[in-house]
């Protein structure tokens, strides 16, 4: 019995539909197994049918779903042929499962420890004590800070990729045979994904448990799976080890999958070296912001963004990298005009452009035009795309009628979408499609500037790989320049020909875009290169004996506001000088500006050091 | 007696839900717009693919086509029911009180021996035009200064809200008694007064839905486009809170009903002879031991117009829910 599959799924049919009405096929036909103590990646895009397959495995639909056809075993189980109650005993002791958003799974009302120790006692399996037991050894064994107390906080008082472990604990704590990971580090940071992503592979190889991965995230995968399984449009595209479907892929989709993951740099813009006589499209000197109530110093009570300078060139594009709440999106707002700002000067065409939007001209308005990262709420949901494109010609250019209608039609050209999508509203559209409606409002305007927040955040790869290149392609076209804020570095180095790095409100590091290529660079640009998963199986257990060392000591900080803001996580912090003194700007050889202690060579070596082993 | 449609109309109603849909996504929200907003709406309008009758049969479920003309239909009765009554609305006509339907009286008597349908009929004035008067004056208003404060935020916002904060600490019916008791009751005066008692709900509702709206960014996006506030308080937030409110609107009016049955009850409202359906069903009420027509027929006038009005206002909503899924 030992070699049989521990789940074998074979010929599953998902439909969505009323019962009379007309149904649509989500999964067509799905068949795959699963060895005791394998873990397999099912890989696709938004709408592949990825979750649902995974949910069919605790034997449940989603409301307007269900399981038309095929079965699925686990074990001896056959789960499709269970009723109410046995699904109800499979889920409390075979099979568990990890959601993608640990903020919403977990009530914020009761302790941590009531939630991750609640299957155990629900389900009757162990005494109060014993689950508690169990839940601090797994939050040891999760690398969890503080495993004995943490159980006593609420879920808003510790962080999201701590969230997430916790809720991997709490799946783990009945020990299940099986656990259903549904894109469990997709909503965190590249920094933070690492963390989770350790400490999931530990914990699943240490209790020999079967696992089910969700992602559609390649590099994540290669680093978790042994078997991965892509999906597209419900049906397995491919299914093979993990070094067989990255190394030598069979099906032309999953090389398009691949292609998209392993984007090219794009060949460096030409600049025009006269440059030296044109002032910058856009100039930040010295910019402080924030919100909450000003100060007598001039300054807010939060402050988000701390002494930031940059420009960008006429028809070039600057990255903005960071983690989240390192205030590149608040950067974006306060070019827009949408936060006030505290200090500083923002220099437009080598003007001052005014803080507040109401101070600003109609050009100025026209010229800077921002794209938000959620499609969603940025298209008028009762708006159709004729009103949402014909707004700004009419506000801008006061084209009307016909000559509007036109340019509307020349614009959904531009962002490659057909011209029958102008009488949709923007409820009938995809994720894609309403971020091209976006580019192509913000295009309407004839902008000399698109601010681009995270525009290809919340798309799949194959989808973002398109919007990247066609925010090429415009860039080529038209002479846009564009802001590109994004955490992803290798979005960043696709489209970017200049980057800033910023952490906690201060710009860290900034350069062109080949000072993310090699070392040295500042430890926090380290950290983010570092920390993005390669496109390699066993990158992760590599990576791992590096992170393991531990930080410096450092002692009490002095207290002086410009302190490095990364010296609480730098691996190379020097105790009496990085908590002491405010760092200066240097060079690298590379021409990067950083902010930093370190110098070049010193950095050089440490960094070297620590990309050997890797 | 209202058993036998409702049997099938769950199903019409679905089936012609997914008729129009297909056929109309596009210049729904233009039409609704249009009509919701009535004054205001720059919207083009719609292609004429069809006559405007079967537009609007298709526009509405079979349950909210029965709510619109239960609407239209006491609509048209506060404007004609004195017309066409039997009777004068005070006149004493009959000998029998409580009197049972018969041919000379469709509803029966009531206590002193008036022809209820007449009454009825005279009473459509009072309650409809009053209360209608009054919700739509309550929610416009309330309506107006939410959004102006949600839009124009800081001390704009302060002000309106401390405002109408104090207004909303005064209970509506001690704030009725005493406005009535010092002025007199009238029509405006009963108008005024359950509008003003209505209006800080309005407004409450009304400026966290804009406010909420506000964060979002498609307003962002009109913000830092340069437009001013009335545009975006008139394009980009109203449409879409427009059908909360409409919902929020039916509550009200029924709420405004009851406030004028309770203000008639004590005797503050509507004077006799005069009687709106509230004091009718108050000063019937000696006669429901007897299963008296007369407190039963106003009953049921009272809740044909608040259900009518709840079923259509339902499905306006509904029916832009399922065009957003669509």
């Amino acid at each position: 019995m030992a070699d049989r599959d521990m789940i074998e799924v074979k010929g599953l049919r998902v439909v969505a539909g009323a019962a009379h009405g007309p149904v649509t096929e989500i999964v067509k036909g799905v068949s795959f197994s699963v060895k005791k103590g394998e873990v397999l990646a099912l890989i696709g895009e938004s709408g592949s049918g990825k979750t649902t397959i995974a949910l069919s495995l605790l034997g449940y639909a989603r409301a307007g779903c269900s399981i038309s056809g095929g079965s699925v075993r686990i074990g001896e189980v056959e789960v499709l042929s269970l009723d109410a109650k046995g699904r109800r005993a499979l889920r409390a002791r075979t099979v568990a499962y990890v959601a993608q958003s640990a903020a919403a799974g977990f009530n914020p009302a009761r302790t941590i420890m009531d939630q991750v120790t609640e299957p155990a006692l629900l389900h009757q399996l162990m005494t109060k004590e014993a689950a508690r037991a169990k839940a601090i050894a797994l939050f040891r064994a999760l690398a969890l800070p503080a495993p004995e107390t943490i159980g006593e906080r609420y879920p808003h008082q510790v962080s999201g990729g701590q969230l997430q472990r916790l809720m991997a604990a709490m799946a783990l704590i009945t020990d299940p045979a099986v656990v259903v990971f549904d894109e469990p580090t997709t909503a965190l940071d590249v920094t933070t994904q690492i963390e989770v992503l350790a400490a999931f592979k530990k914990v699943v190889r240490e209790l020999g448990t079967t696992a089910v991965y969700v992602s559609h995230d390649l590099a994540v995968v290669a680093q978790m799976a042994d078997r991965i399984v892509v999906l597209n449009g419900g049906a397995v595209k491919e299914n093979g080890a993990v070094a067989q479907v990255l190394d030598a892929p069979v099906d032309a989709y999953t090389r398009q999958l691949l292609a998209a993951t392993r984007r090219p740099e794009a060949p460096s813009a030409a600049l025009q070296d006269g440059a030296g006589q044109v002032p910058p499209l856009l100039q930040i000197r010295g910019l402080s912001a924030g919100y909450g109530r000003i100060g007598r110093d001039g300054v807010p009570a939060v402050r988000v963004l701390d002494d930031v300078s940059l420009s960008i060139a006429r028809g070039s594009a600057l990255g903005v990298i960071g983690e989240s709440g390192s205030g590149k999106t608040t950067l974006a707002r306060v070019v827009a005009g949408l936060v006030d700002r505290a200090r500083g000067d923002v220099l437009f065409n080598g003007e001052p452009l005014p803080a507040q939007l109401s101070r600003r001209t109609p050009e100025q308005y026209r010229q800077i035009q921002i794209v938000f990262q959620n499609a969603d709420t940025a298209l008028n949901p009762s708006h159709s795309i004729a009103d949402i494109l014909g707004r700004p010609l009419a506000f801008y250019h006061h084209l009307r009628g016909a000559a509007a209608k036109k340019r509307m039609l020349a614009l959904l050209d531009l962002v490659k979408l057909p011209a029958s999508i102008a009488t949709r509203t923007p409820a009938g559209l995809s994720g894609g499609q309403k971020q091209r409606v976006n580019l192509a409002r913000a295009l309407a305007a004839d902008p000399a500037l698109i601010l681009c927040d995270e525009v290809t955040s919340a798309l799949d790869t194959v989808v973002g790989a398109a919007i990247l290149d066609l925010l090429a392609e415009l860039r080529r076209e038209l002479g846009v320049s564009y802001m590109f804020i994004s955490h992803d570095i290798s979005t960043v180095r696709a489209i970017c020909d200049e980057v800033i790095v910023l952490y906690a409100g201060q710009r860290v590091e900034a350069g062109q875009r080949d000072v993310l290529a090699a070392p040295p660079y500042h430890p926090y640009t380290g950290l983010l290169v570092d920390s993005v998963p390669e496109l390699k199986p066993g990158w992760l257990d590599a990576r791992r004996h590096v992170a393991a060392c531990k930080l410096p000591a450092m002692g009490e900080s002095a207290a002086v506001p410009e302190l490095c803001s990364f010296r609480s996580r730098c691996p190379v912090r020097i105790d009496g000088i990085c908590n002491m003194t405010p760092p200066s700007l240097k060079k690298l050889p590379s021409g990067a500006e950083i902010l930093c202690h370190h110098s070049a060579a010193e950095l050089s070596r440490l960094q070297n050091l620590e990309t050997i082993p890797a | 007696m209202m058993s036998q449609p409702d049997h099938h109309v769950p199903h019409a109603g679905t089936e012609l839900y997914g008729v129009s849909r297909d056929e109309l996504v596009a210049d729904i929200p233009a039409d609704m717009a249009a009509e919701t907003l009535a004054a205001d709406t720059a919207t083009t309008s719609a292609p004429a693919k069809y006559n405007p009758l079967q537009r609007l049969v298709h526009r509405f479920s079979v349950l909210g086509l029965l709510g619109l003309v239960m609407v239209l239909f006491w609509l048209l009765v506060a404007f004609v029911g004195p017309l066409v009554a039997p009777y004068q609305g005070g006149a004493l006509t009959s000998t029998e009180i409580f009197g049972r339907y018969s041919a000379a009286y469709p509803l029966g008597t009531d206590y002193l021996g008036r022809d209820m349908l007449s009454r009825i009929l005279y009473g459509a004035r009072y309650t409809v035009g009053l209360a209608l008067a009054a919700a739509v004056l309550a929610s416009v208003i309330g309506t107006f200064f939410g959004l102006l404060a949600a839009v124009s935020g800081k001390w704009v916002d302060e002000v309106l809200s401390r405002l109408f904060d104090a207004l909303i600490s005064i209970p509506s019916k001690v704030l009725a008694l005493v406005v009535i008791a010092a002025f007199g009751s009238s029509i405006p005066m009963l108008t005024t007064v359950a509008a003003l008692a209505y209006i800080p709900g309005a407004f409450r509702i009304s400026r966290s839905l804009a406010l909420n709206l506000m964060g979002l960014e498609y307003v962002q996006v009109a913000r830092a486009r340069g437009e001013g506030l009335l545009y975006i308080a008139r394009v980009e937030v109203l449409p879409n809170m427009i059908h909360p409110m409409l919902a929020d609107f039916g509550l009200r009016f029924v709420f405004i009903v009851l406030l004028l049955s309770g203000l008639s009850f004590l005797g503050l409202g509507v004077q006799p002879p005069n009687a709106d359906w509230g004091s009718l069903v108050r000063e019937n009420i000696g006669g429901l031991s007897e299963g008296a027509p007369a407190v039963l027929m106003p009953a049921v006038a009272i809740a044909t117009l608040t259900i009518g009005m709840n079923l259509l206002i339902d499905n306006l909503r509904r029916r832009s829910r399922s065009h957003g899924d669509a």
